[in-house]
């Protein structure tokens, strides 16, 4: 490894440490490491620019009229009372947008989406019409003017129903559509799979969901759109974390010209995937803006935000794990069920559609892995990767890891040793797995060891042994996965066809000072200070010397923009070439300067100087300024100090981590107390620690929050009953432990600097550390197995139906009764067995006629 | 109705629907748009400001109701071109991210600062516990809170504030992971 592994990215002080003003850049000394953050400032005073703080002269407001029931055909719609409002410009429905071919747009996955509802309505909180009012108080109001009569369907809202003879076809749009099918997809060796399967000792098997859930922003969703009639132009400043690709959709959906088009992206309120997809809220801001002359803005609210937005999840995982008895893992099969919605929305690269989930295999050394995905439509909100999910890297890991420790209580085994006994081994990388994903480095064994040295692992261990001795329910989990990010080579990946490369473009000033133009947007995670930092590391000018612009497509190069991990592994790979390329530049002028052959010249940061001569030397600033100036110029080399590049990844990258959970469970109530989490993660070369620590803890907290409380749950009409965060519970400080995190550094080769990239690492690999911790937890009642979320309810029956099946099987008067009767609880206290013993001693009380159930209080 | 109230030393009088938040009234009406908006049920908190030193939800509150009322928002934080030391702790310890629940989370920490001047992380915690971050996981926003406790404390004390914060800043921001986590 020669790139970085040795190369110090990291000092021992900070920027704000250092003498203001003394000496010229080349001197003073370059702060890197765990800077404060240049984009802090304005934060911190009010001052930050979203959407919403925007104001433009002459502005109007939208607002969405959203359909009550979830699947419906639209009989009529009378806009006559709210045209009728002294305050309302226009309304928009489907009739008036078919004409001009927008009343359906397409999708991220080549399938279309009702914008404003033609036909019937498929899922509670489609968009039924847009008001444009002149001021957003008013065009609330008349929405309750619009009278919109339904001719209710039945809606299909269990997936497992949706392929069903006779399940209510959603999408009768489509031609010849005569189902809810939207894909079946496979990947890895069927027939090998099921030969290691076939010969092994153990075969465990477990039905896994992950609940569909919702990356739920601070901010919210929104657009303005100004249209400007004269030189046709269409500025569209809005909430996207693309805003390049939004661009180019945006030309083909209108027929508007892509250079006529502008979109900016200003300070955005978090985005964690939510803001990659484009919105119906969107396309009638623009309709609006074109039909009244004005701009308009379109803000959703918070109900909006989380009933028709982009969701995550919905895997139905039916997960089968392959093992020796001494604890070698030998395969992984899974049939899965992905419920995509009403629409098939998901923003993936076109090859697969269901995303990276053939990445299940996690970080273990297999004989074999199948793994097959059947994609469906349902009655709900369309999307399917948000929340920080890796293209659905984060199902992935999840059900690896569960299955794991499922194997670990089949085998009675302690589940660090089995994860210690099967782990990559270095030697393994580059390493292709069985559904063919090339990991690119990892030293596994290490990170793990680490974070059981961490967290005291042993005498954790040792506590928990005690605790069950009297009674109380302590669970230790644990989690190991594989990321991979960096979305990705070109020749593989594409969104829309569009190629997932980026750009990056470096200009130095003439007095030294640099600007660098980025195809990616920030949505809190700092680029303005990382980018900095990665080009004053490799140019050797400061950090604050290094402007960074991003999130405006008439200033920055084309790129696809921020998701899926993939700002340092592309872009900053990106930034990383172009600054090299302005130094080799530079090393060209600074030869011509100095009358030295350029191979003569030795790079040291912020100058090149003559080999053997360290005193013959020209900085950065003085080179700039001479390729501004009139310096007779090399033959060949341009004028001015500026490079632009286009990277297109190699591969993707492997980010990877170790997580210890250690929660307590109160017996009485069900109530899961996470105490500790330890978090031991390797992204390869570190560039900002602090800010890479703060990435790991938001995904720590996203963990716990979905193995804890989140979930987007429906009634059987459609009735979604996570439309607020009354009902969406989120963690607040009261529910997450101050987070212990560590790191090992293992670069990747293959990247300019050896970054892999932690957006959302934590996120893929905290649930099941959780999970696997509260049934740890709950292992003396019998408990193997729950889902998310662990709220106290559930957690509270599962205790009471273990205890109940463990009464019927060694109660006397109830041997070959049925252990999942609901009074069994009842029963529980009553019983004699061992493990309702430790139960009573555990404190559960599982009541008189239930009475005990407690709420699912967040 | 005709409303009058202080907003950041400053009394302010406008016109207004009796139906008018106070949350659109000072990021529309006067144009103070740090204060944000995030839920419209109470349960997110973007949107606190200071109501006579206490932090009100400026989302559930009507404009009307805060006539008469001294209103401190983000902008009133910073006095006279100095930060307020919160504002310095959630840079310094990385407080923040995205900065949209920013505003809300430094006002009650100035409103719980000014009520206990040496909270345990637990007081924090709970603090706080009525406003959302989706981005930090919280920590590092109690070690700002901690971290300006006592700068203030510092302050008190009488020693020179400006000369010696810059070097109790030095250490790293992740100087807890676990000695010899660095692999």
């Amino acid at each position: 490894m020669t790139t970085t592994a040795d190369r110090p990215l990291r000092v021992p002080h900070k920027a704000t440490d250092e003498p203001e003003g003394v000496g010229s850049p080349g001197e003073r000394p370059i702060g890197y490491g765990s800077l404060r953050r240049k984009e802090d400032p304005r934060f911190i005073r009010g001052k930050g620019r979203y959407l919403d703080d925007m104001l433009l002269p002459g502005m109007l407001h939208g607002a969405v009229l959203r359909s009550t029931v979830a699947h419906a055909r639209l009989v009529s719609i009378d806009t006559t009372a709210a045209l009728a409002h002294p305050k309302v410009k226009a309304v928009i429905t489907g009739k008036d947008l078919e004409p001009l071919n927008l009343a359906w747009a397409p999708t991220l996955s080549n399938d279309v989406q009702s914008v404003l509802v033609t036909d019937k309505v498929r899922f509670q909180g489609q968009e039924v019409a847009f008001v444009i009012a002149e001021d957003a108080y008013s065009a609330r109001d008349a929405l309750e003017l619009i009278d919109v009569e339904y001719d209710v369907l039945p809606p299909v809202i269990n997936a497992k129903k949706a392929l069903d003879p006779g399940a209510p076809i959603i999408r009768d749009d489509l031609e010849g559509r005569t189902d809810n099918h939207i894909f079946d997809w496979e990947s890895g060796d069927k027939e090998a799979t099921e030969k290691v399967f076939a010969e092994a000792d153990v075969v465990v098997t477990r039905e896994v969901l992950y609940p569909r859930v919702h990356p739920a922003p601070m901010e919210t969703c929104g657009a303005i759109a100004d249209y400007e009639p004269v030189d046709g132009k269409l500025t569209i400043y809005t909430t996207t974390q693309a805003p390049h690709a939004h661009r180019t959709v945006y030309a083909l959906v209108s027929g508007i010209p892509e250079h006529k088009i502008r979109i900016v992206s200003p300070d955005i309120g978090g985005g964690f995937g939510n803001k990659v997809g484009i919105y119906p809220g969107y396309v009638c801001a623009v309709v609006g803006s074109i039909v009244t002359g004005h701009p308009v803005k379109w803000m959703e609210d918070r109900s909006e935000n989380l009933m028709s937005t982009s969701f995550a999840r919905d895997y139905h995982m039916h997960g089968e794990i392959a093992a020796t008895r001494d604890g070698k893992i030998l395969g992984l099969r899974t049939d899965t069920l992905a419920d995509h919605g009403a629409f098939n929305g998901t923003a993936q690269p076109t090859k697969y559609p269901a995303g990276f989930f053939h990445i299940f295999t996690g970080s273990y050394d297999l004989q074999a892995a199948y793994c097959k995905v059947t994609g469906v439509y349902t009655n709900k909100a369309p999307g399917g990767v948000a929340y920080a999910c890796s293209f659905r890297v984060t199902e992935a890991a999840y059900l690896v890891e569960r299955m794991v420790d499922a194997l670990a209580i089949e085998l009675d085994m302690d589940p660090a040793e089995l994860r210690l006994r099967n782990l990559l081994k270095p030697e393994q990388f580059p390493y292709t797995s069985k559904t063919g994903w090339e990991y690119d480095s990892g030293e596994y064994e290490k990170t793990l060891r680490l974070a059981m040295e961490m967290a005291g692992y042993d005498d954790l261990r040792r506590e928990q042994a005690e605790k069950r001795e009297r009674g109380e329910l302590m669970g230790i989990g644990l989690s190991f996965f594989t990321e991979t990010v960096g979305a990705g080579p070109r020749k593989h990946m594409d969104i829309l066809g569009l190629g997932m490369a980026d750009g990056a473009e470096l200009r130095v000033h003439p007095t030294g000072k640099a600007v660098v133009r980025l195809s990616v947007q920030t949505q809190g995670q700092g680029h303005e200070t990382t980018f900095a930092q990665i080009v004053a590391e490799e140019l050797g000018i400061p950090p604050e010397d290094i402007e960074v612009v991003h999130g405006d497509t008439d200033q920055t190069p084309y790129g696809l923009g921020t998701y899926g991990s993939r700002s340092t592994p592309v872009s900053g790979a990106a930034v990383a070439v172009v600054t090299r390329k302005v130094r080799d530049k530079a090393r060209l002028i600074a030869g011509a300067m100095l009358e030295a052959p350029p191979e003569d010249l030795e790079w040291e940061k912020g100058r090149w100087f003559v080999k053997g001569d360290p005193d013959k030397s020209k900085t950065i600033a003085e080179i700039a300024m001479a390729a501004h100036g009139t310096v007779a110029l090399p033959e060949g080399v341009e004028a001015n100090l500026e490079a632009m590049t286009t990277y297109d990844p190699p591969n993707l990258t492997y980010p990877y981590g170790a997580y210890i959970c250690v929660v307590d469970i109160d017996g009485g109530t069900g109530q899961v107390k996470v105490r500790r989490f330890v978090a031991v993660d390797d992204c390869g070369t570190r560039i900002n620690p602090m800010i890479i620590e703060g990435q790991v803890h938001g995904g720590l907290t996203d963990g716990v929050g979905m193995a804890l409380m989140e979930i987007i749950d429906f009634d059987e009409e459609g009735n979604c009953l996570g439309g607020s965060f009354m009902d969406y519970l989120i963690p607040t400080a009261m529910e997450v432990p101050a987070w212990e995190t560590g790191h090992t550094v293992t670069p990747s080769p293959h990247h300019p600097i050896g970054a892999k990239g932690i957006g959302e690492s934590a996120t893929v690999g905290s649930p099941a550390a959780v999970v696997n911790a509260i049934i740890d937890a709950l292992r003396p009642l019998g408990v193997d197995d729950i889902d998310m979320p662990c709220t106290p309810s559930r957690v509270w029956h599962t205790m009471a139906d273990a205890i109940a099946r463990s009464s019927a099987k060694s109660g006397a008067g109830t041997a070959g009764g049925d252990g999942e009767d609901a009074s069994a609880p009842k029963q529980a206290g009553a019983s004699g067995s061992a493990q309702s013993g430790s139960a009573q001693q555990a404190g559960i009380q599982t009541g008189e006629g239930g009475g005990a159930d407690p709420d699912d209080a967040g | 109705m005709q409303v009058t109230m202080t907003v950041n030393g400053v009394e302010v009088t406008r016109e207004v629907e009796p139906r008018r938040l106070l949350v659109h009234f000072i990021r529309e009406d006067l144009r103070l748009t740090g204060t944000h908006w995030g839920c419209d049920t109470s349960n997110c908190g973007v949107c606190v400001v200071l109501v006579d030193g206490t932090p009100v939800k400026s989302c559930t509150m009507l404009a009307a109701s805060a006539g008469g009322h001294e209103v401190r928002t983000v902008e009133g934080l910073e006095q006279s071109g100095k930060l307020d030391p919160i504002q310095d702790a959630f840079m310094e310890k990385h407080g923040l991210q995205c900065g949209f629940c920013t505003p809300g989370m430094m006002l009650t920490s100035r409103a719980l600062l000014d009520a206990n001047p040496d909270p345990s992380e637990d007081e924090i915690r709970e603090a706080i516990s009525g406003q959302i971050c989706r981005c930090t996981g919280y920590s590092t926003i109690v070690r700002s809170v901690r971290w300006a406790a006592e700068q203030e404390q510092k302050a008190r004390d009488g020693e020179s504030a400006a000369g010696s914060t810059a070097d109790e800043g030095t250490h790293e921001t992740a100087d807890h992971e676990t000695a010899g986590a660095t692999a």
